[in-house]
């Protein structure tokens, strides 16, 4: 049995019926870059958005938690594989996902780890686990941060070789009083300010939001106006599940979140924040994206519960605010609208930046969803993929 | 030096991009220790994925076997059994039944 080859293979093409939305756009490429419980697929195709490549696995068998790519050269990509067996593993491709080099996979905690809380309120000490989120500088392709569980920020500037800690942001005062989510003390989250490089924002369940303003060097807490009634103090500062931030590169002081319950926005940076769900039919939801082009236009995926991970009513919609929130359409066109039980997790969304915007989405159903015409119309763009961690969009020339 | 024979799971081939097992010179007696050493400097990508990184601890879902023994729990400086330095049976690297 011979394990030799990583080489992509090329499984089928999918044939959309769409025609292009402009003309011109057929120049452009989509790349769209999927973790799945068992290895990754890179999904292509021109800009037109209608047939669709799909490559992989790559690193069949391993957890693809995440799968990046650099702003700075879109052919450098990022990913995180792990699994129960053998622990982390950072894979890099310098051509754009055809081959792959294992780099770096030692995350090791700055100086001496205290504690934060366990499930029961009981102090448990930091354990690093795995890599949830990875995300490239926007400007040096060999800059690449890391959210890792037990929560903390690492950034490697080898292009993934090293990995140094952040750990001003694990030490931060409220440290010991993080509590992890049922999926782990994860970050999962990392937004950087593309006008301001010092400016990053981070997200953890279950610790909340956190903002800095020196590429790291301090974190300050960025949940005032949160409200979680898992709390004894809803309104207290650090044990709100943050799921997901969002930001338009345009509006950096500008960031929406989709929370355990309630879709939230900023407009002060994180300073305050404001409920905006509105009329979705639940609030409880993983991803949130911004339209490329249209700030004020969101999107959410409502699933009914904390503990029923699955559609309301066995439809899976997606939601669409063109206010920042408050007023929400439901998009369902070409979506399955009867006896769909699958989740959306947090880092399975992601848009494209040709016009008209690409919304794309993946569910643990193994389906990969795209709308070429900012969630007007979806079509399957693959069908039986493993349950989908995450999914990204490059937008290439 | 001696020549140890290693069987990898199929996650660590896979890693490792070897398609079955892999030969090792080593020092003369080999242990885990020593075996395990050289196959991370060999093989640098498996690094962290059988013992941890900074203490060298066995990961918890993985497993040392040889010659019909579980040596998982023994000393990782103590000799490996005689059939293995004598390059006629290899040491396995065996990971948990997998579920899910």
């Amino acid at each position: 049995m011979s394990h030799l080859s990583d080489e992509p293979h090329v499984t089928f093409w999918h044939e959309c019926s769409r025609e292009a939305d402009h003309a011109g756009v057929e120049m452009a490429k989509v790349r769209v870059l999927v973790g799945t419980k068992k290895g990754a697929f890179v999904i292509t195709s021109d800009g037109a958005r209608r047939d669709w490549k799909i490559e992989g696995p790559h690193f069949g068998g391993w957890e693809v938690m995440h799968v990046q790519g650099s702003p700075a050269d879109p052919d450098r990509l990022y990913a995180s594989q792990w699994t129960d067996w053998h622990g982390q593993v950072v894979q890099r491709s310098d051509d754009g996902g055809k081959s792959w080099e294992p780099v770096g996979n030692e995350f090791a905690y700055e100086g001496v780890t205290g504690t934060h809380q366990w499930y029961d309120g009981t102090p448990h000490p930091w354990e690093f686990k795995r890599v949830w989120h990875l995300k490239p500088s926007p400007d040096d392709p060999d800059t690449v941060y890391a959210g890792v569980e037990d929560a903390a920020l690492f950034c490697s500037n080898d292009g993934g070789h090293g990995w140094t800690e952040l750990a001003a942001l694990r030490t931060h005062s409220t440290g010991e009083d993080w509590i992890p989510g049922a999926g782990g003390l994860c970050l999962h989250t990392i937004l950087i300010d593309p006008a301001n490089t010092q400016r990053m924002y981070v997200a953890i369940s279950a610790a909340g939001a956190f903002r800095s303003d020196d590429a790291g060097a301090s974190w300050h807490v960025a949940t005032k106006g949160l409200s979680s009634e898992s709390l004894p103090d809803p309104e207290a500062p650090i044990g709100h599940c943050v799921h997901k931030l969002a930001m338009h590169p345009s509006r950096p002081d500008t960031v929406f979140m989709q929370k355990h319950w309630d879709i939230c926005r900023t407009d002060d940076a994180g300073e305050s924040w404001t409920e905006v769900s509105g009329n979705v039919p639940s609030d409880f939801g993983f991803p949130i994206v911004v339209h490329a082009h249209e700030p004020e236009t969101i999107f959410v995926v409502p699933i009914l519960s904390d503990t029923e991970h699955y559609p309301p009513e066995g439809k899976l919609r997606v939601f669409r605010s063109r206010s920042g929130g408050n007023e929400w359409e439901a998009l369902t066109k070409g979506l399955p609208q009867r006896d769909c039980y699958v989740d959306v997790l947090r880092d399975a969304m992601a848009v494209d930046s040709l016009d008209s915007c690409g919304i794309y989405f993946g569910t643990t159903g193994g389906q990969v969803y795209a709308s070429t015409d900012s969630g007007d119309t979806w079509e399957a763009i693959a069908e039986y993929l493993p349950r989908v961690s995450s999914v990204e969009v490059q937008t290439l020339p | 030096m001696t020549t140890v024979r290693v069987a990898l799971s199929a996650h660590l081939r896979t890693l490792a991009r070897v398609g079955g097992e892999v030969t090792l010179e080593v020092a003369d007696p080999p242990t885990v220790t020593t075996v395990l050493d050289a196959l991370e400097s060999r093989y640098p990508m498996l690094r962290g994925t059988i013992r941890d990184h900074g203490t060298d601890q066995r990961r918890a879902f993985i497993r040392f076997f040889a010659c019909g023994r579980d040596l998982s729990h023994e000393p990782p400086d103590a000799r490996l059994p005689d059939p293995v330095s004598a390059g006629t049976d290899p040491l396995l690297v065996v990971g948990a039944i997998a579920g899910g």
